[in-house]
């Protein structure tokens, strides 16, 4: 079958696509078509991401016994500072929307690139700014507050704060502006026949996500001010004894930072969404309970702050009240599983690849999921909270959900982003590593914490030993499983067999178009008359057959 | 290892359960462990189930579609919602269990610092980390920080409370079992946070008050609360005989006043604080706002003898002469002196204390 592609593709012209159609480090840099900017941020998140993960596996390595014998305590908390903020700031926050969101968005929608494609280069540029502070605030010496920047720790330490700050709140507009021109692109350019209710999911988690990103970045831009006048003017806003608050701080910190999980967790849905879609063939069941849901999570996420800080003297009251409303944002995440799982109902389920991740997705977002209701359970939180169990709990969503929606979607888009396959042995070896190293790492977290092993220790006690070398053993399998698919993504680039433009085959537009796509996306602009997810012999094979060449 | 762990308790890798409250909280956890096994492995097994069944025969294979069920989709909103309602309620009350007031409980004081922990006894004894406590009474721990954020946890009392610079908090359990048990610093503060560590011991009644009277006293806390506060000048002003010109503190603590701005305010320790380093925040009613602050002339264990002091009077009448009545309070004969000694201050200046 692929042979019969390649000997087809080697009779027609070479073809010009959006990769081959300048040459130059210039035609990179002030590109504006959107899918080149996507591989531009697939470069820098990349990068952050294997810093940040270099960070995580110093981490563990010195957990690995119960002393500091690898580090000192200073250089173990700079480790776990900058572990956080490069990987959330830098890689979990940005990494779906901006790679597989800048990439696909324009083409699910029929369009030849997104509103304001200047805008999006710049967003890019954004974010390496903020970047260079990031990295210039680590070289010269790191920050020790935790990602969290808690007042008044953060205002009185000496460590490079100031640098860093200004590199999130740089970073921040990147997010900002992203979000600004998918609603635009969203509302405006769809294709003609491209109702909302037939939007793919993808884009209905992208929209629910950019409503985030853009009503909530500023408040995190509004809080690193404060903290930043604090820190050079200590006018008193978070010191109590100039009559400030510094659990304020944690207020305003939240309120950015709680929907910030929902900027990592909503596009992972997205893109589970369609992997379950495509690989089962079906139309997702309840596709408007799914959409919907989107934006329920986006809106209750504003208003479940105040559970991060049930033991901070919050009062009893704003305590019950923020429990409450926390269960509230299970609802919508419970009718997604629901509903994915109610897809696999008579459909005709493949094994590939990253069916595997979303299999996996669901298995650790139910975990993740359903642990965050112990958090929300005001009695049993004081207990756990600021302990290994809230650790296991966010790294199963952020990371397990996160980053196993991201590696599924990367393999799923892969032939669509470089017109070439992976090799599918590799890819679902490393799905299972993934898978494995990442529950030995963080499910053990889980009894460590409700051990009432606090976390950000550099030492521990003896007997929670047992617990932290099985972690740390995951974590090197994890490594593996995440160090595979750049190996093999790479090698795939150059020998990796010719993908036609819808190999699984995909149901929505951008399988419409020839794979790598044209600078143009489509030759003329498609027009729709079906419904998201409608697999059908007839049109999957018109998928096949569009215009290769020219 | 385990095998031990697994028998040392009855739920499995649960820390020791030293307080009243820790099996309220572990029953609740166990609670929740159930649902997320019934949960996991029933969605885990249905798509283990689909995945097999429905897996793909021929490439060109294709389902029928299936648009979703309005009756299904309210099943799997209703039910998860009933379910979460009752963990929240249940979460709820152990909460309150935790968090309820103690009726006469035994006050102890403490001082979270860059990294340790600072603990007073009301009789007049401190320790750092190590906090000796007797079994059978109820254990109130009242806490200030002088630095940063801090966290008191005791895993095997299942309690924490975080230590806010600015005022004060607290937390208390009842334990259950004596024994040695560990307690840790929970919020991140700073280079040697995971150092911030320290024991609970809990002794028999008789051992604890062996251990008491062992350590050097140097005054029970409340009196020590009066010295200052006969050297701050406190007593010029509020005087026990209200003519001076604050209100008299006697018979006050733990009442609610009227403020000047309208409402009311209950006096509780976080009042005191905030009286002492900040008086014009909340002024009781017919008096006027004259106090000056107190902020930085007093440490924060100062701050917590004071309110020990006053806290003392609460049982008292105002007016009561000092002396007069047979409270076997060590602190009334220095009560006493230093009141006619005192000048009538011309300013409402505090007179700073005597910084050794």
């Amino acid at each position: 079958m692929i042979e019969a592609t390649e000997a087809k593709l080697k009779q027609v012209e070479p073809r010009t696509h959006y990769l081959n159609a300048n040459y130059g480090i210039k035609s990179w840099l002030l590109t504006i078509d959107h899918k080149r900017i996507a591989l531009l941020y697939l470069a820098s998140i990349t990068v952050f991401f294997f810093l940040g993960g270099a960070f995580a596996l110093m981490i563990r390595l010195e957990l690995l016994t119960p002393k500091g014998d690898i580090m000192t305590p200073d250089a173990y908390n700079k480790m776990f500072t900058m572990h956080g903020i490069v990987m959330i700031f830098f890689f979990l926050i940005p990494a779906i929307p901006a790679v597989l969101g800048n990439f696909l968005l324009p083409l699910m929608l029929g369009a030849k690139d997104l509103a304001f494609p200047k805008i999006n280069l710049l967003s890019w540029y954004v974010y390496n700014l903020g970047a260079i502070f990031t990295l210039y605030a680590i070289i010269a010496g790191g920050v020790d507050t935790g990602w969290t920047f808690y007042t008044p720790l953060s205002v009185n330490s000496t460590s490079q704060v100031t640098p860093m700050a200004v590199g999130i709140f740089i970073n921040g507009f990147s997010s900002i502006l992203t979000g600004l021109n998918f609603i635009v692109t969203i509302h405006t350019m769809r294709a003609p026949g491209l109702t909302w209710f037939r939007l793919p999911l993808f884009v209905w988690a992208h929209y629910a996500t950019s409503l985030i990103q853009i009503l909530g970045t500023p408040v995190l831009a509004v809080t690193i001010v404060l903290l930043g006048i604090e820190r050079i003017f200590g006018v008193g806003i978070f010191n109590a004894s100039l009559g400030g608050d510094p659990v304020l701080f944690q207020h305003l910190f939240w309120f950015y930072s709680h929907p910030a999980v929902y900027i990592m967790i909503l596009p992972a849905m997205g893109v589970i969404s369609e992997l379950i879609a495509a690989f089962s063939r079906k139309k997702i069941f309840g596709y408007s309970f799914v959409a919907f849901s989107s934006l329920a999570i986006a809106v209750y996420g504003f208003l479940v702050w105040g559970h991060h800080m049930f033991v901070s003297s919050q009062s009893v009251f704003a305590g019950m009240v923020f429990s409450f409303l926390s269960y509230f944002v299970a609802i919508p995440s419970a009718v997604k599983v629901f509903n994915w799982t109610a897809t696999l109902f008579k459909g005709s389920i493949s094994w590939d690849t990253p069916m595997l991740y979303a299999f996996g997705f669901i298995g650790l977002f139910i975990i993740g999921g359903m642990t965050g209701l112990y958090l929300a359970a005001l009695g049993l939180d004081v207990h756990v909270h600021d302990t290994y169990f809230v650790v296991a709990h966010f790294h199963y969503i952020m990371v397990g959900g996160a980053v196993m929606a991201y590696l599924g979607g990367m393999h799923y888009w892969w032939p669509k982003i470089t017109g070439r396959m992976y090799p599918e042995g590799w890819a679902k070896l490393s799905a299972l590593l993934v898978f494995i190293g990442f529950n030995l790492t963080f499910f053990p977290q889980f009894l460590l914490g409700y051990q009432g092993m606090p976390r950000r220790y550099h030492e521990y006690a003896d007997h929670f030993q047992v617990l932290n070398v099985m972690s740390t053993a995951g974590a090197s399998i994890l490594g593996v499983g995440y160090v595979l698919p750049m190996i093999y993504f790479i090698w795939s680039m150059r020998y990796g067999p010719i993908a036609k433009a819808n190999p699984w085959p995909g149901s929505g537009l951008e399988w419409q178009t020839s794979s790598p796509p044209p600078t143009e996306n489509f030759e003329e602009t498609p027009t729709v008359t079906w419904d998201a997810y409608e697999f059908t012999k007839d049109n999957s094979r018109r998928y096949d057959v569009v215009k290769q060449g020219s | 290892m385990f095998l031990f762990l697994l028998l040392e308790n009855w739920i499995p890798f649960a820390p020791e359960q030293g307080s009243s409250v820790a099996e309220t909280v572990d029953w609740l956890y166990v609670f929740l462990v159930s649902l997320t096994i019934f949960f996991g492995v029933a969605i885990s097994l249905t798509i283990f189930y689909f995945a097999m069944r429905y897996r793909r025969r021929s490439d060109d294979e294709y389902p029928d579609s299936i648009e979703g069920s309005h009756k299904l989709e309210a099943l799997w909103i209703g039910i998860p919602f009933a379910i979460v309602m009752v963990i929240f309620w249940w979460g709820a009350s152990v909460y309150f269990t935790v968090f309820r007031q103690p009726t006469d409980p035994l006050d102890i004081y403490v001082v979270g610092k860059q990294w340790m922990w600072k603990f007073q006894h009301p009789d007049g004894q401190r320790e750092i980390n190590e906090l000796h406590v007797p079994l059978g009474r109820r254990i109130k721990l009242t806490m200030g920080t002088e630095d940063v954020i801090h966290s008191l946890f005791v895993p095997a009392f299942r309690v924490k409370a975080d230590v806010v610079p600015g005022k004060l908090t607290s937390i208390w359990w009842e334990p259950i079992k004596t024994g040695k048990y560990e307690l840790y610093c929970a919020e991140y503060c700073g280079t040697k946070h995971s150092g911030m560590i320290g024991y609970v011991i809990v002794q028999e009644p008789a051992e604890y008050q062996a251990w008491l009277s062992g350590g050097a006293g140097g005054g029970s806390l409340a009196s020590n609360g009066e010295k200052l506060f006969s050297q701050l000048a406190c007593n010029s002003c509020h005087k026990t005989d209200q003519s001076g010109r604050g209100p008299a503190l006697e018979g006050r603590f733990g009442k609610s006043e009227a403020l000047q701005a309208g409402g009311t305010v209950t006096i509780d320790e976080n009042y005191v604080r905030e009286s002492i380093v900040n008086p014009r925040a909340k002024i009781v009613a017919g008096y006027d706002p004259v106090m000056p602050t107190f902020q930085g002339l007093v440490s924060e264990e100062q701050l917590l003898q004071l309110i020990a002091y006053i806290k003392s009077l609460g049982d008292k009448k105002p007016g009561e002469l000092p002396g007069g009545t047979a409270t076997p309070t060590t602190a009334q004969p220095s009560a006493a002196k230093p009141a006619p000694e005192q000048p009538k201050p011309s300013t409402p200046t505090p007179a700073v204390p005597n910084k050794k």
